[in-house]
């Protein structure tokens, strides 16, 4: 057999791992042009920023239909507005409360606008990808439901998410698990009936339909009054698609929405390398092996002459 | 018959054949006041003084859209609906349904495919968007104890009143409310 040199060694071996990447990227980046885009009759809800007055009627609505824990404040006192987190951040959801509505006063507005935040329902979840007890499930309905069981309280999910939505039960010392709105899965959306909160609006600040129809709605709307909105419909493309989704007549950015996180679904980010991982750990063993068993071929022949 | 017996069968004739036009002066203004209960819940009743707002109000298409006849106020509307084409029914809650997000109503919604206005609200929020506009601008009641008490089942929903939490002692890290 040619003796194997360090010249042919490389050459070998470029050749080899050019191959690799170049059959491996080329699939990959087919896959990760196709992505889910949520299931085709899955329900969503439109949110319209403009018309909510801040009454928390949903936040009680909400607190009621999951049975969460009494308040620490009453649901129709708006002191809740002014509590600051650290750093001067607003109100976030928590596990008493899986929607909160932040206050934000904006300049050259007549009035505040107020925010509704809870679990936006992404197309193809942050949390879901993150999650690997696979606690998380996108049901064919829209809702991003979990299982409270399932899940180990490790928290990944919370650094996941690109909205910092999921909450934990940090109160619970023996089984802390994450806490989030499951747009009423279990109670309504499961008979096709919509959630507490958008039931419970008194502004009908909430529309609940087919996520398609509701695209179709936001920009019928957009467009009959491009004056008043500002023209995006956040959570359409937003992460890959979030079955609930915003318009506003305040630029998304002033009041607290991150606009800055593409379009690609967070699993994108992380799906070429993945895919790699299995591939990697069975090959790169077995050519490795190969490798060393060769370069020492010289000397295992020499130690059998030497033997014999 | 007598000359003043003709001239009062007369004058009841006269009057039982306009009686219709009275009862339509009637019609015109609409009732004095309208229980609004439908959706009673966590709040009582509304008692709506409908009298006080059509003295108010320049038109009844302010509140009623076009369904009296009139030609609707925002002139987007009017560029379909000039014509004001009058609705069988002008109150709010034969149009606004009180369920309008019912697997029922979607489905109409969806099986109409040439419906422009696939956008109506349901009658909660037809009632606090269309009387509320108005007060905000016109210094009406805008609170929502001002037109409708909350009632015990309310104060329970809204933890508040009777049903308020103790005021936490420790003042709290932010989280958990």
């Amino acid at each position: 057999m040619k003796k194997l040199n360090r010249r042919s060694f490389l050459k070998g071996g470029l050749a080899s791992g050019a191959t690799i990447a170049a059959v491996g990227t080329s699939k990959q980046a087919l896959a990760g042009t196709h992505n889910f885009g949520g299931y085709p009759d899955s329900m969503g809800v439109l949110v319209d920023l403009t018309k909510c007055v801040g009454c928390r009627t949903c936040e009680a609505a909400c607190n009621r239909e999951q049975g969460l824990p009494t308040p620490d404040k009453p649901f129709d006192d708006p002191s809740v507005f002014e509590e600051k987190r650290e750093g001067g951040l607003p109100r976030r959801t928590s596990e008493k409360a899986y929607t909160v509505v932040q206050k934000y006063d904006v300049e050259g507005r007549e009035h505040p606008l107020f925010r509704k935040v809870q679990c936006n329902h992404c197309n193809e979840p942050a949390c879901l990808t993150s999650c690997f007890v696979n606690a998380y499930k996108k049901t064919p309905e829209g809702a991003v439901i979990y299982d409270k069981t399932v899940c180990v309280g490790c928290r990944t999910c919370m650094i996941a998410c690109p909205f910092y939505i999921p909450a934990y039960s940090y109160s619970s010392a023996i089984n802390p698990v994450v806490k989030k709105c499951i747009m009423c899965y279990d109670t309504r959306l499961k008979f096709g009936r919509p959630p507490a909160c958008v039931e419970a609006c008194p502004q009908e600040v909430m529309t609940f339909g087919k996520r398609k129809d509701l695209l179709k709605l936001a920009h019928q709307r957009i467009s009959e009054k491009p004056d008043k909105y500002v023209d995006q419909v956040y959570g359409e493309t937003e992460v890959g698609g979030t079955a609930w989704m915003y318009m506003s007549d305040v630029p998304f950015d002033k009041i607290g929405y991150d606009n800055h996180l593409g379009n690609q679904p967070i699993i994108n980010y992380v799906k070429e390398f993945l895919a790699m991982v299995p591939m990697v750990l069975t090959i790169w063993p077995a050519l490795f092996t190969g490798f060393h068993l060769l370069s020492n071929r010289k000397d295992a022949l020499k130690n059998d002459d030497n033997k014999s | 018959m007598g000359g003043r017996k003709k001239t009062l069968l007369g004058m009841a004739a006269l009057m039982l054949l306009t009686a219709p036009l009275a009862a339509q002066s009637w019609a015109a203004d609409g009732p004095s006041t309208v229980e609004l209960g439908s959706l009673a819940n966590q709040y009582s009743a509304v008692t709506f003084d409908h009298a006080m707002h059509t003295g108010v109000a320049p038109s009844c298409a302010e509140c009623h859209h076009h369904t009296t006849g009139l030609a609707p106020i925002d002139p987007n509307c009017a560029r379909c609906h000039e014509a004001g084409a009058k609705a069988k029914s002008v109150a709010c809650k034969d149009c606004h349904s009180d369920k309008p997000f019912s697997a029922e109503s979607l489905k109409k919604i969806q099986e109409n495919s040439k419906l422009y206005h696939k956008d109506r609200l349901g009658l909660k929020g037809a009632y606090h968007r269309r009387c509320l506009g108005c007060h905000t601008d016109m210094g009406g009641p805008t609170g929502c104890q001002d037109c409708h008490t909350r009632n015990d089942k309310g104060d329970a929903f809204f933890n508040s009143g009777k049903y308020a939490p103790a005021p936490s002692v420790s003042g709290g890290h932010g989280e958990g409310h």
